[in-house]
């Protein structure tokens, strides 16, 4: 805890200096200045960010323990490959329809690798249809290398991970189709959804598999709520492949995004009581960007 | 070298977006990221032959081994290259051509696709009354909360049920509105949110400092 505070101390005067430096005549904002200085607090919350990230994915390189609370969504992922082993049934996954310019898209792609790993160990087939030929080269390059680390590339196959439509409907149309024909024992959707989330996990449902839904779309998580088993809200998505790999200095990343968002807490609660007594303006003012 | 590359790149990608967009548009730093943008273009539209080739492969293949259904199949294949084809062709050689109003293109557009995707779109209504009769089951006092909750929101939303909650006293409407939309509702979603923003912005650190390098299947 000490070490903790000494740390966020240091961060803090990082980055006052900094505001210090940037707001100073040298850099002051003229009509002609390069530097965008409306936007310092982002680069102060950048700052910050970064370096509680990395303190501590460096303390977690050190072997500090670090706790993480349980995701029953993607504690479940083994046992629902397990499941459609036992039925002799394909697994479906689908990594969003958003392009791999989205972090959700990259998010899914990660957890695709681990999902491919635990289907090449099973022997289960798996199919993941795509939207976007970006997505279908990075879903290839990712599911080989799972079954190869799974030692099991004859069992690769090419067309796993394939190309089926790039307009939205035309997508859910044949992933649909595919559901209802195929009746895959579970389903996975992880990453960017659309109007199409309900129409996927709905037809999901009725084929009757089980499904871990996944996605930051807070309009979209009723819909996956209702019709799947599991699902990962928000941030869960993108802790996913940190979670699943239990590698020390990714979780590290984990513990620093809990930090900022206590951070953040208490800025909240001290912008409510400020602005309760007539001061708030000033604080929130610190928080706007142009 | 197939890791080093591609963290590389991702680290410098990362980098100079980050930096630019503290850098005012007119200047060489600050038009990087709209650079950068017309890249990623340019490399999406090369990739668009993998997805061409991968659809004709997996489609081919089933009609080769006779796959079930793969009458479809050739209808898939055939809609595929009398769509592209058509489109990519000059239109000085014909009205047919290119993407124009009165082309092939624009007919299957206007006439095939469009009412394909409404049709699908549309039959999301009946897809929301199957979902909302198995998530409003009054089973819990919390099922039982969320089913008065959204049975007010869903009358609020349309014209009749206004009309109807209006023949009480209390302005429902507007305590619905004032408390369940933008309150409980807004604060769940801001906290949606910043949850979610904050895991994107991890992520991406962890990527730009390829950390995290699971999306090239190690790790």
């Amino acid at each position: 805890m000490q070490n903790l505070t000494k740390q966020l101390k240091t961060t803090v005067l990082y980055g006052i200096i900094l505001q210090k430096i940037l707001t100073s005549s040298a850099f002051a904002q003229t009509n002609d200045s390069i530097f965008r200085v409306d936007r310092i607090n982002a680069l102060i919350l950048v700052v910050v960010f970064s370096t509680t990230i990395l303190l501590y994915t460096r303390w977690a390189r050190q072997g500090k323990p670090l706790f993480l609370r349980k995701i029953p969504g993607l504690d479940a992922v083994e046992e629902a490959v397990g499941r459609a082993t036992e039925m002799g049934r394909p697994v479906l996954f689908v990594p969003g329809i958003a392009e791999l310019d989205e972090i959700e898209t990259i998010a899914g792609i990660s957890i695709l690798g681990r999902v491919a790993k635990i289907t090449a160990q099973y022997e289960t087939p798996l199919n993941v249809p795509v939207r976007y030929p970006l997505v279908l080269a990075a879903g290839q390059e990712v599911v080989e290398q799972a079954y190869i680390e799974a030692g099991k590339k004859d069992l690769y196959d090419k067309d796993t991970v394939r190309y089926v439509a790039g307009e939205q409907f035309a997508f859910t149309a044949t992933v649909n189709g595919y559901m209802m024909r195929e009746r895959p024992a579970t389903n996975i959707y992880m990453g960017a959804f659309f109007a199409e989330s309900l129409l996927l996990a709905e037809t999901g449902n009725a084929a009757g598999s089980i499904q871990i839904a996944g996605t930051a779309r807070p309009e979209q998580l009723p819909f996956f709520i209702a019709a799947c088993d599991y699902t990962l809200m928000g941030e869960e998505l993108y802790a996913a492949s940190a979670y699943l790999s239990k590698e020390p200095v990714m979780t590290g990343g984990l513990k620093g995004q809990d930090f900022i968002k206590i951070l953040i807490t208490i800025c909240i609660l001290l912008g409510v009581i400020l602005v309760m007594f007539g001061f708030g303006k000033e604080f929130i003012s610190l928080f706007q960007s142009v | 070298m197939r890791t080093t590359v591609p963290v590389l790149i991702a680290f410098i990608s990362g980098i100079v977006l980050v930096v630019s967009f503290f850098f005012r548009k007119g200047t060489w730093l600050g038009d990087l990221e709209q650079e950068f943008t017309v890249w990623l273009t340019i490399v999406g539209g090369f990739t668009l032959l993998l997805g061409v080739v991968s659809i004709t492969r997996v489609n081919w293949t089933a009609v080769k081994r006779k796959k079930e259904g793969w009458k479809y199949k050739i209808l898939t294949l055939i809609a595929i290259f009398a769509m592209a084809i058509p489109s990519v062709l000059s239109p000085d050689w014909s009205p047919l051509f290119g993407r124009a109003e009165g082309s092939i293109y624009d007919w299957l557009f206007q006439y095939q696709m469009s009412p394909m995707m409404a049709t699908m779109f549309a039959t999301l209504a009946f897809y929301i009354a199957s979902a909302a009769f198995r998530a409003f089951r009054a089973r819990s006092l919390e099922a039982t909360l969320l089913l008065v909750t959204a049975t007010l929101i869903m009358l609020w939303r349309i014209p009749m049920g206004e009309w109807f909650l209006n023949l009480f006293p209390g302005d429902i409407p507007y305590l619905l509105n004032t408390y369940i939309m933008g309150g409980i509702n807004m604060a769940v979603q801001r906290g949606i949110i910043i949850g979610a923003a904050l895991g994107a912005a991890s992520m991406s650190l962890r990527i730009i400092l390829g950390i995290e390098r699971t999306y090239m299947g190690k790790g």
